[in-house]
């Protein structure tokens, strides 16, 4: 029997006492262990950090040059004081990995953000048998279920398609870094067109590129001459782009935003965007489920999101668990 | 019923009119017309009696779902849309027994009407079997459809005007064929795409109202004040008043058939008006020669029966300010000051149930600005402004006819209770109460849901969040430290209210950052406004 919980959150961040290290820490801490390089979830300013190998590249952007990361393979284990530490994939964004922590056969997860549908642009997850699953709950509710990739990403073809006959640009918001990924590698079968991208994006599609992902041509929107028209064209920004006078030249624009909160009408109306497409990098209610069944964990703790529903779904199902609060924001609607 | 749900997804899912208009154009162009006429009547906003309570669905969702009661109503509470809640929910149990299209006609004559006769275990075998044979945004479509609360996202002037385009006759005449009652059927759908003038019209058919719009301009650049007619705006019921084939007919501007309300109107006309007549005009509540608050009209809407009580209580009158049809002959097309003197020597004798609205006699526009402060004190809401030389028009046409109201109560009130909204304001707290002191407590004067900012909305709830006191039910409590303008524009004593008052239109007008909770105002400075 262990005398104190293998992970615990302080006010750093998710604390493992025996390994001497946090996990996704929200405060400069001396060792820390990096689910996946998204702004949430890897902070800068700790002494030292261990990540996946293939998150290595983009975090090391994030964090800065001058950041410590150790990279360690998929599936090895690393010594960290008295505890056994591995990174499993997440199937989340490129690198995006779960924290498995054993300690003499006790072994909790904690899942990151992740997600159980294909997604060309990252390694898919792996389910890992534990005791202790510690996952996100951000679309932990049973409204939240996604189509197929492929559906989708035919949908925003047929947009694109739609504004290029109307001469209409097609202005399509999401996150910078692996939404946009996504997008690029999940449009690369249908149709050869370049796409235009915001200056946060084209890095991240490099270090995408050099991880052998197949995306899409791309074109920075500041490299294009003084008044080059975008009608007919396909431009992908992040959601903070929108409402800016970045948007002005692009002139009569279709706008959409693809994300799983468009899956709710009131919530798309709400933003105000032409369109929204359904496509979430988290898993949907019926994953979040068959994940946890999965895992075979005796004990869950559900964080961020629809934590609580999802938690009291789990305990009414005679399963124990509980919430964890942290504050990682999982698919915001900004 | 697919065509149907396509054209509702795209108008749904586009904010521009244009397209609105193409997509509708689209529909009416291919739909069957026994289908487009159903599509028509939902288009225009106008309702079925629900077939079922949506209570009773969301009961069925749930046991179809596999979803505990708790975990269906946490979901209702985050998409604010009890349909579309349930075509989320029930979304993804394998589309295998996808059932073959039904026309929108036919799910109407061989499914939903035949539904209200039937024990409910009957209705619910009916209503599940659908639910597993259709994809997610038909059963949307069908929840709305059961529910009884099928609105759309487009306005009558967009679908007559696609009507209007795909029929090739004016946008006015198919307007007017739209009005007043009608089944939807092919055959009164045909008739919408009839060539030609009225023909054969229904006896009870009002015309299209012309609607007035905000004066937004100062009024000297009317022109000459000659040129101008001037009524009281009136704070009534706007209706048109119909005498054909020896029967009278009230409609009002919501087109609904309300001659039964007000029968002292309806014996005036019998009495009065030669068959081929049809007024615009004012139904107002109305004592010695002035009018009552319309919370005393509303009395009459109110009730059941109209017993002598109130019929005594709250008198009726109809002020007729235009004259549409004379002699059976349309006159819209004639000058308002044409119209105006007919109606002046028709209704010569027109009191005491069918007074004319008298003209504000001020012969220059200062005058008539000058008299437009008396209106608080007359019990009206300003000024009308109508061109003399202008036609009757249809719609809301700039130009000819102008509301100049006065200014509104302006008051200061805490904010004390917030709720979230619904549709396309779910997950945010929308929906406020705001209060203000009476011997050192706060009492609540009104609620309001409008006036803000999206930004500030935003901004708003946060700090609901953040500060919130207590929880009842969906309802918040919180800290009384937010100040804002509110604006209404009338103000009378209630008994129904624990404030004592009642406020009308209230709206947010400013969010007062600038003020602390005790400088807001007291229930007795409100109540010296009723005075004023």
């Amino acid at each position: 029997m262990a005398a104190a919980p293998l992970l615990r959150t302080d006010d750093c961040g998710l604390f493992c006492e025996a390994g001497g290290f946090h996990i996704d820490p929200w405060r400069p801490v001396a060792r820390a262990v990096i689910s996946h390089a998204h702004g949430d979830h890897a902070r800068p300013g700790s002494a030292a950090y261990l990540a996946a190998a293939p998150a290595v590249p983009v975090l090391q952007r994030r964090l800065g040059a001058e950041a410590r990361i150790e990279a360690v393979p998929f599936g090895e284990r690393v010594r960290a004081g008295e505890v056994e530490v591995s990174f499993h994939p997440a199937g989340h964004i490129l690198g995006s990995a779960q924290v498995r922590v054993e300690r003499g056969g006790e072994v909790w997860v904690f899942s990151g953000d992740y997600k159980r549908r294909p997604d060309p642009s990252c390694e898919p997850f792996e389910p890992v048998p534990c005791q202790t699953f510690i996952t996100e709950a951000t679309f932990g509710l049973p409204i939240y279920r996604w189509d197929d990739e492929p559906v989708v990403a035919r949908e925003i073809l047929a947009w694109w398609e739609g504004n290029r006959q109307a001469s209409r640009a097609s202005v399509l918001f999401c996150y910078a870094l692996g939404k946009a990924q996504r997008i690029l590698a999940a449009l690369a079968p249908l149709t050869d067109r370049p796409a235009f991208v915001h200056g946060s994006i084209e890095p991240l599609n490099k270090c995408y590129r050099a991880a052998g992902v197949e995306m899409l041509p791309t074109r920075l929107v500041s490299e294009t001459a003084r008044g080059q028209s975008f009608a007919g064209e396909l431009v992908l920004a992040p959601p903070s782009a929108g409402g800016s006078t970045w948007m002005r030249r692009f002139g009569s624009a279709s706008t959409a935003f693809a994300s799983g909160w468009m899956r709710v009408r009131g919530t798309r109306r709400r933003r105000g965007f032409d369109r929204g497409f359904v496509l979430s990098d988290h898993a949907d209610w019926p994953d979040l489920i068959r994940t946890i069944e999965e895992t075979g964990a005796e004990r869950v703790l559900t964080t961020h999101g629809y934590a609580d529903a999802l938690a009291r779904y789990l305990r009414e199902r005679g399963r124990a668990a509980g919430t964890l609060a942290t504050p990682f924001a999982g698919e915001t609607e900004d | 019923m697919k065509r149907f749900a396509s054209l509702y997804e795209a108008l749904d899912r586009t904010t521009s009119t244009n397209e609105k208009v193409a997509a509708l154009v689209a529909y009416f162009s291919s739909a069957p017309p026994a289908d487009a006429a159903w599509a028509v009547w939902f288009l225009t906003g106008r309702r079925l009696k629900r077939f079922l309570p949506g209570r009773l669905l969301a009961g069925w969702a749930m046991e179809e779902a596999e979803i505990p009661g708790w975990l269906f109503e946490e979901s209702y509470a985050s998409v604010g849309d009890l349909a579309e809640t349930i075509s989320l929910v029930l979304d993804g149990r394998g589309e295998a027994e996808a059932a073959p299209d039904l026309p929108l006609s036919r799910w109407m004559a061989e499914r939903l009407l035949p539904l209200r006769g039937l024990p409910e275990g009957e209705q619910r075998r009916e209503v599940t079997g659908w639910w597993r044979g259709l994809p997610r945004w038909e059963t949307f479509v069908l929840n709305k459809l059961l529910t009884g609360e099928l609105r759309v996202g487009v306005s009558q002037t967009l679908v007559e005007r696609a009507l209007a385009q795909v029929a090739g006759v004016p946008p006015s005449t198919l307007a007017h064929r739209l009005m007043g009652a009608w089944e939807p059927t092919a055959s009164f759908y045909e008739g919408l795409f009839s060539p030609g003038a009225e023909g054969s019209e229904d006896g009870a058919r009002p015309y299209p109202f012309y609607l007035a719009s905000p004066l937004d301009q100062p009024v000297e650049e009317l022109g000459d004040r000659d040129g101008w007619l001037v009524e009281w705006k009136w704070d009534g019921i706007r209706a048109q008043l119909i005498r054909r084939g020896g029967e009278v007919h009230l409609w009002s501007r919501g087109e609904e058939l309300i001659t039964e309300r007000f029968p002292e109107i309806a014996r005036g006309a019998a009495s009065l008006l030669s068959d081929g007549t049809v007024l615009d005009g004012e139904i107002m509540a109305w004592r010695e020669g002035r009018p009552l608050p319309f919370a005393v009209l509303q009395r009459r809407i109110g009730r059941k029966k109209l017993t002598e009580k109130v019929l005594a209580d709250a008198p009726a009158v109809y002020l007729a300010y235009d004259l549409l049809e004379h002699q059976g002959r349309d006159v819209r097309d004639q000058a308002l000051s044409a119209r105006r003197s007919a109606l002046e020597r028709l209704l010569e004798n027109g009191r005491p149930f069918l007074p004319v609205s008298p003209r504000v006699e001020a012969s220059t526009w200062e005058d008539v600005a000058r008299t437009r402060e008396e209106a608080r004190e007359r019990g009206v809401e300003g000024l009308m402004l109508k061109r003399l030389s202008s036609p009757y028009r249809t719609g809301r046409k700039r130009g000819d006819w102008w509301k100049w109201k006065i200014d509104p109560f302006t008051i200061d009130a805490v904010l004390i209770y917030a709720q979230a909204g619904h549709g396309r304001r779910a997950n945010l707290f929308t929906d406020y109460t705001f209060a203000v002191w009476s011997g050192g407590e706060l009492v609540p004067v009104a609620k309001a849901y409008s006036g803000l900012s999206d930004q500030e909305i935003l901004e708003l709830d946060g700090w609901i969040r953040r500060h919130t006191l207590q929880k009842f039910g969906p309802v918040r409590s919180v800290e009384p430290v937010q100040v804002f303008e509110l604006a209404f524009e009338g103000i009378s004593l209630s008994s129904r209210h624990k404030s004592g008052v009642a406020v009308r239109f209230p709206r947010i007008a400013r969010w007062r950052t600038d003020k602390r909770a005790d400088q807001a105002d007291t229930l007795e400075g409100i109540k010296a406004l009723i005075a004023g």
